[in-house]
C-alpha cells in the first residue's frame, strides 16, 4: 500500500473580480466581471518527488501556487497537507504548518529585501518560529544554511545588491529551507537567471531533493526545465488541469492537444530543423473563455461535443486527460513525439 | 567565404561608459559582418554586452556610453560618428529595430495605422492615400486578421503577439536592408514565440532583408539564424555557422553553454555547469575573461587576450583551438 | 558602524552632494544657522531677554557701519534697546524648534496613517484618503489659526509650554498629509513585491511586515518631503506670530520680531524688520535648496 501524498489538491478554485467600481457599472451599465484564474483543479504530489505545472501565461499556475502556501484564500476546493486540511487553521497549528511548507520566488531581485542584510534575510523564519536561541546560534545555522546552497558564511554580512542573479536566488533558497520545511512550492524560480546561472540553482535543488527527500511543487513555461527536474508534470490551459502525467510518459507520448501543440512550438536547441505543424491562435482572453473545452477554438480535433461540453480530468493508460477526442478514442496518441 | 561585399561590417568595436570609478569597456574589439540577405544571432548572457551591440549599430547608445573606437560600415559607408540628422534618415530607411517590449515600443496614444503611415511617409515619397495602402499591406503581411479594421485601432487593443507583429511590420515599412532585433519573442508565451519566429524568418527570406537578431535563447537562435555570434564579457567567444556552433562548439564557453540547456528530448541526470559568474565590467581578468572559469585554461591563458582564431568550421577566441586535434 | 559609514562615504548621494556647489553652500548655511541658533546664549553678544542688561538709552541704535551705530551692537537695537543680532540668533531658534518639532509629529502620525491605509487596504483605506482630501482644502493658515484659536479659548491662561504645544500641534497638523499620501502610494508598490510575499509566507505578523519590512523601503521620499516641510513650516510659525497668534511673546521668534519692527519700519528704523526677515529668509532658502538637492540625488532615473 503505497503511503498517503504528502499534498492532495481537490477542486480547487479561485475567482477574482475584476469589476469596474460599483458606480461605473450602475452609470454605464455594464456587467459584473469575474475571472476564473484556477477553476476545479485537483492533483497530489507523493513525498519526495516533484509534480511540475505549466503552461503559458493566464493559464493559472502562479495563482495555485499562492494557494498552496496560503497567500491567498481559495473561493472553492479543499488543500490537505499530510493529511490535514488547510482551510480554517488558525494560530499554533498555522504556524506549525507554516514552518513545513515554504515558497521560492520568481524574482530574484524583488524577493529580498533590500535594506536587509543577507543575515537578517536568512534567519528571519529561524527568529519568527524561534528555532535558534541567541545570535551566535543564529549565526552559525546562517552559515550552515549559505554554505548548503553553496554560498560562503561571510557572505552573511553583505547586502543583496551586491550578489548576482543566480546567488540571490540561492539565498532565496537558503532561507526557504532554514524551517527544515518539507514541501516547497517553487514559483518559476529559474526564469529570471541565465542559462548557465540556472543549471547551477537546478542542480543545487535536485541535490537537496535527494539529500533530504523534499518535495517539490515546481511552475514553470519552460518544459526543458520541467523535464530536467519534473517526475510527473501537469499541464494547464486557462485555469484549468488538461493533462496530469509521468515525465516520460508526457514527453514521449503527448495526449492532449495543447501538450501537443506546446511540444511542438518550443524553439528547441538540439530538435532544430525537425517538421512541425504550425500554431494556430492565441491564448483566449481569460475574462471570456469558450464554453465547453476552454481549448476548442485552437484544436484541430474539435467537434460539437467539445464546444458544448467540459471534459473531465479522466485517466487513460495511467494518464490524466482532459480531451472529448482521447477518451472517445479519436485521437490516438502521438508515439514518438520527442524520443 | 563569399564574395559579396557584407552589408554590414563591424570592425573592432569598443563601446566604453566612463563612470566616476572609472572608464568601463563594455565591448571590446567587438567584429563580425552579416551578409545581405543573412540572419545572424547574437547571443549571450545579461552583461555580455549583446544589446549595446544592436544599440550602437543602430546609433542609440544611451550617454555616458559612447563607441570609442573601431567602425560600423553599412555597404561600405561608416555609420558610426555620423551627425544625428544622417543617423536618423539612416535609422528607419536602411536599417529598422525590433525590441523586447511590444507595449512599450509602440506609441499608446495613436492608432497603429498612424504609426505605420508616419513611419512610411517618413522615409518614402507616398501620398497618404498610398502609405495606407501599403500599410494595410503590411499588416496583412504580418498575418493580422481584417488589416483594415486594425488600422484604426490602438496598441492597446491587441495582444501581446498581435502588437509585436505591429511592431515588426512597422521596422518593415520603410523596406530597410537590415533589421536589428532585440529579443523580439523574449516577452511572449512560448506558442506565440514560434509564430512570431516563423513570421520574422520567412519575411526577411521573402524580402532579402539581412537580420541581426540578439537573444539569450539558444532555441531561437537554432531555429531562426544562419549564423551566430557568441558574446562573452564584451568581446565575440566563438562565432560562426549556427549547426557547427550549436552541434561541435569550440569554445570552452560555448561548451560550457550548450551543455547547460536542458533538453526536452532526453533525460539527463545533472546539467553541465560552469561555475562562478560572468565577471563584471570593472573586475574583468587580464588575458582571456573566461580564463578563471575554464577548465582548460592554461598559462598563456592568464596573461594573452586571444583573437578569433579559425576552429574547424567556426572562429573562437581561445588559444586551446590551436594545439586542438582535429575533430 | 564604520562600515555603515564607509558605505555613505562611497555612496552616490555623497558624491552628487561634493560635485553640487549649490547644495554644499546650502549646507554649510543651514549648519551656521543651526549652530548659532543652539548654542545662542554663548554665541550671541548679548542676551536680549534679559531685562537686567537692557539699557533703554541705548535704544533704537542704527546698525555699527552707519551714524550713530555702535560696534558692539553690531545689527542695531531695537525700540528697548535690545541687540538685534543677539535677538536673530535667540529667534531663530524658537523658530528652529517649533519647525522641526511640528515636522517631526507630522511625519510619525502622516508616516503611520500612509502605511495603514496602503497595507491594509479597503475600507481602512478609503476613510484615510478622504479624511486627506478634506484636510487638503483647508488653507493651512486658517487651519492653523483655528486650532490655536480653539487652543486658547479652552486654555485662556496657558502656559507657556502648552502654548507651543498648540502652536507645534497646529502646524503639524497642516503638513501630515503629504507624508500620508506619499507613503501610501510606496507601500501600495511594496506590498506587492516578493519580499513582502516572502514574509507572509514565513508567517510574520503583518505589523511586523509593515514596520521592519516595508517602512526601512518607503522612508526615502519621506526624508525629501521633511526637509522641505521644515522650511514651510518654519515660514507658517512666522506668519502666525507675525499675525501675533503664534509663539508667546516672552520667547519671540523671527516672526514676533518681524511684527515688532514692522511698526517702526516707516519711521526709518528699518533695520529692526529687515534683519529678522533677512534671516528667515536665508533659513527657508537653505533648507528649500538642501530639500531640492536631496530629491534629485535620490532620484535613480536622473542618474
Amino acid at each position: 500500500m503505497s503511503p498517503a501524498p504528502l499534498v492532495r489538491v481537490q477542486d480547487l478554485a479561485k475567482r477574482f473580480d475584476v469589476s469596474a467600481p460599483w458606480l461605473n457599472r450602475v452609470l454605464e451599465r455594464l456587467p459584473r466581471q469575474v475571472v476564473h484564474a484556477v477553476d476545479g483543479v485537483g492533483f497530489e504530489i507523493e513525498r519526495g518527488t516533484t509534480l511540475a505545472l505549466v503552461g503559458e501565461s493566464g493559464c493559472g499556475k502562479s495563482t495555485v501556487a499562492r494557494l498552496l502556501v496560503g497567500l491567498i484564500e481559495p473561493s472553492a476546493g479543499a488543500i490537505h497537507f499530510d493529511g490535514q486540511p488547510l482551510a480554517g487553521l488558525q494560530g499554533a497549528a498555522r504556524r506549525a504548518l507554516q514552518r513545513r511548507l515554504q515558497m521560492i520566488f520568481q524574482d530574484p531581485y524583488a524577493s529580498l529585501n533590500p535594506r536587509w542584510t543577507v543575515e537578517d534575510i536568512v534567519a528571519e523564519p529561524l527568529r519568527e518560529h524561534a528555532l535558534v536561541a541567541g545570535r551566535a546560534a543564529q549565526r552559525a545555522r546562517v552559515a550552515e544554511l549559505l554554505q548548503q546552497v553553496g554560498l560562503a558564511a561571510a557572505d552573511a554580512a553583505k547586502y543583496p545588491h551586491q550578489f548576482s542573479g543566480g546567488q540571490r536566488q540561492r539565498i532565496s533558497i537558503a532561507r526557504a529551507l532554514a524551517t527544515q520545511p518539507e514541501f516547497l512550492v517553487c514559483d518559476e524560480p529559474t526564469s529570471a537567471l541565465d542559462v548557465s546561472v540556472q543549471a547551477q540553482v537546478l542542480n543545487i535543488m535536485k541535490r537537496l531533493q535527494r539529500e533530504r527527500g523534499l518535495t517539490y511543487l515546481f511552475i514553470s513555461h519552460n518544459l526543458a526545465v520541467v523535464r530536467h527536474v519534473a517526475d510527473r508534470v501537469g499541464v494547464m490551459y486557462l485555469g484549468r488541469l488538461v493533462e496530469v502525467a509521468p515525465k516520460r510518459a508526457l514527453f514521449t507520448t503527448p495526449r492532449h492537444p495543447y501538450t501537443r501543440m506546446l511540444l511542438d512550438a518550443i524553439p528547441d536547441v538540439h530538435m532544430s530543423g525537425r517538421a512541425r505543424t504550425p500554431v494556430q491562435g492565441e491564448v483566449p482572453n481569460p475574462l471570456s473563455p469558450p464554453g465547453g473545452c476552454s481549448f476548442h477554438p485552437r484544436c484541430p480535433h474539435a467537434n460539437a461535443r467539445c464546444q458544448v461540453e467540459r471534459p473531465a480530468l479522466l485517466t487513460v493508460q495511467g494518464v490524466q486527460v482532459a480531451c472529448h477526442a482521447v477518451q472517445e478514442g479519436r485521437l490516438a496518441p502521438a508515439a514518438g513525439a520527442t524520443a | 567565404m563569399s564574395d559579396t561585399p557584407p552589408l554590414l561590417e563591424v570592425k573592432d568595436l569598443v563601446v566604453e561608459f566612463p563612470t566616476r570609478r572609472g572608464t568601463l569597456r563594455a565591448l571590446d574589439h567587438v567584429a563580425f559582418t552579416i551578409a545581405p540577405g543573412e540572419i545572424l544571432g547574437v547571443v549571450g548572457e545579461s552583461g555580455a554586452g549583446k544589446s549595446l551591440t544592436g544599440a550602437a549599430i543602430i546609433g542609440l547608445l544611451e550617454p555616458p556610453g559612447r563607441i570609442a573606437g573601431g567602425e560600423i560600415r553599412l555597404r561600405g559607408e561608416r555609420i558610426d560618428g555620423l551627425p544625428a540628422d544622417r543617423l536618423r534618415r539612416i535609422r528607419g530607411k536602411r536599417i529598422g529595430a525590433i525590441f523586447q517590449d511590444p507595449l512599450t515600443s509602440l506609441n499608446p496614444l495613436f492608432t497603429v495605422g498612424q504609426q505605420l503611415v508616419e513611419t512610411i511617409r517618413a522615409h518614402l515619397p507616398l501620398s497618404e492615400a498610398e502609405a495606407r495602402e501599403r500599410a494595410i499591406g503590411l499588416l496583412a503581411q504580418t498575418g493580422i486578421p481584417a488589416p483594415e479594421a486594425r488600422f484604426g485601432q490602438y496598441p492597446h487593443q491587441f495582444s501581446g503577439g498581435m502588437r509585436q507583429r505591429v511592431v515588426i511590420a512597422l521596422a518593415l515599412a520603410a523596406e530597410p536592408e537590415l533589421i536589428v532585433a532585440d529579443e523580439p519573442t523574449t516577452a511572449l508565451d512560448v506558442s506565440i514565440q514560434a509564430q512570431v519566429i516563423a513570421l520574422l524568418k520567412r519575411l526577411a527570406r521573402e524580402r532579402g532583408t539581412a537580420v541581426m537578431l540578439v537573444t539569450h535563447d539558444m532555441g531561437v537562435i537554432a531555429e531562426t539564424c544562419d549564423r551566430v555570434a557568441v558574446l562573452y564579457a564584451g568581446r565575440v567567444a566563438e562565432i560562426g555557422p549556427v549547426a557547427e556552433v550549436i552541434h561541435r562548439p569550440a569554445h570552452p564557453y560555448t561548451r560550457g553553454l550548450m551543455g547547460s540547456i536542458p533538453a526536452v528530448d532526453e533525460d539527463r541526470d545533472e546539467l553541465l555547469q560552469i561555475d562562478g559568474a560572468m565577471p563584471r565590467l570593472n573586475a574583468l581578468p587580464a588575458g582571456c575573461a573566461f580564463h578563471p572559469r575554464c577548465p582548460a585554461a592554461h598559462a598563456r591563458c592568464t596573461h594573452e587576450r586571444p583573437e578569433l582564431m579559425p576552429a574547424g568550421a567556426t572562429r573562437a577566441a581561445c588559444w586551446m583551438v590551436q594545439a586542438e586535434v582535429p575533430r | 558602524m564604520k562600515a555603515a559609514l564607509a558605505r555613505w562615504r562611497d555612496s552616490d548621494v555623497w558624491h552628487s552632494f561634493r560635485r553640487s556647489p549649490t547644495a554644499i553652500v546650502a549646507a554649510v548655511i543651514a549648519a551656521l544657522c543651526l549652530f548659532c541658533s543652539l548654542f545662542a546664549p554663548w554665541v550671541a553678544p548679548h542676551n536680549p531677554f534679559d531685562l537686567a542688561t537692557l539699557n533703554l538709552e541705548a535704544s533704537r541704535l542704527p546698525p555699527a557701519w552707519m551714524d550713530g551705530g555702535h560696534p558692539s551692537h553690531l545689527l542695531g537695537t531695537d525700540d528697548q534697546g535690545r541687540d538685534i543680532l543677539s535677538a536673530l540668533f535667540y529667534g531663530a531658534r524658537i523658530s528652529l524648534l517649533v519647525g522641526l518639532a511640528s515636522v517631526l509629529l507630522s511625519l510619525v502620525v502622516g508616516v503611520a496613517l500612509g502605511l495603514l491605509a496602503g497595507f491594509v487596504g479597503g475600507a481602512v483605506d478609503a476613510f484615510i484618503m478622504r479624511v486627506c482630501d478634506v484636510m487638503l482644502s483647508f488653507p493651512s493658515i486658517l487651519v492653523a489659526l483655528l486650532i490655536d484659536g480653539v487652543g486658547r479659548a479652552i486654555f485662556p491662561d496657558a502656559h507657556d509650554t502648552l502654548a507651543f504645544g498648540v502652536l507645534i500641534f497646529a502646524i503639524a497638523l497642516t503638513g501630515w498629509v503629504q507624508y500620508a499620501r506619499t507613503v501610501r502610494g510606496s507601500t501600495l508598490v511594496e506590498r506587492q513585491r516578493e519580499y513582502v510575499q516572502a514574509a507572509r509566507v514565513i508567517g510574520v505578523a503583518p505589523l511586523r511586515i509593515m514596520a521592519r519590512h516595508v517602512l526601512p523601503n518607503v522612508m526615502g521620499p519621506v526624508l525629501v518631503l521633511a526637509t522641505i516641510q521644515v522650511a514651510a513650516a518654519i515660514l507658517t510659525e512666522a506668519t502666525l506670530s507675525f499675525l501675533g497668534v503664534g509663539v508667546p511673546p516672552t520667547s519671540p521668534s523671527l516672526g514676533t520680531l518681524i511684527r515688532t519692527g514692522n511698526d517702526t519700519l516707516f519711521s526709518g528704523d528699518w533695520w529692526i524688520t529687515i534683519f529678522p526677515g533677512l534671516m528667515l529668509v536665508l533659513i527657508a532658502l537653505s533648507v528649500n535648496l538642501l530639500g531640492d538637492w536631496l530629491r534629485d540625488a535620490l532620484n535613480p532615473k536622473l542618474q
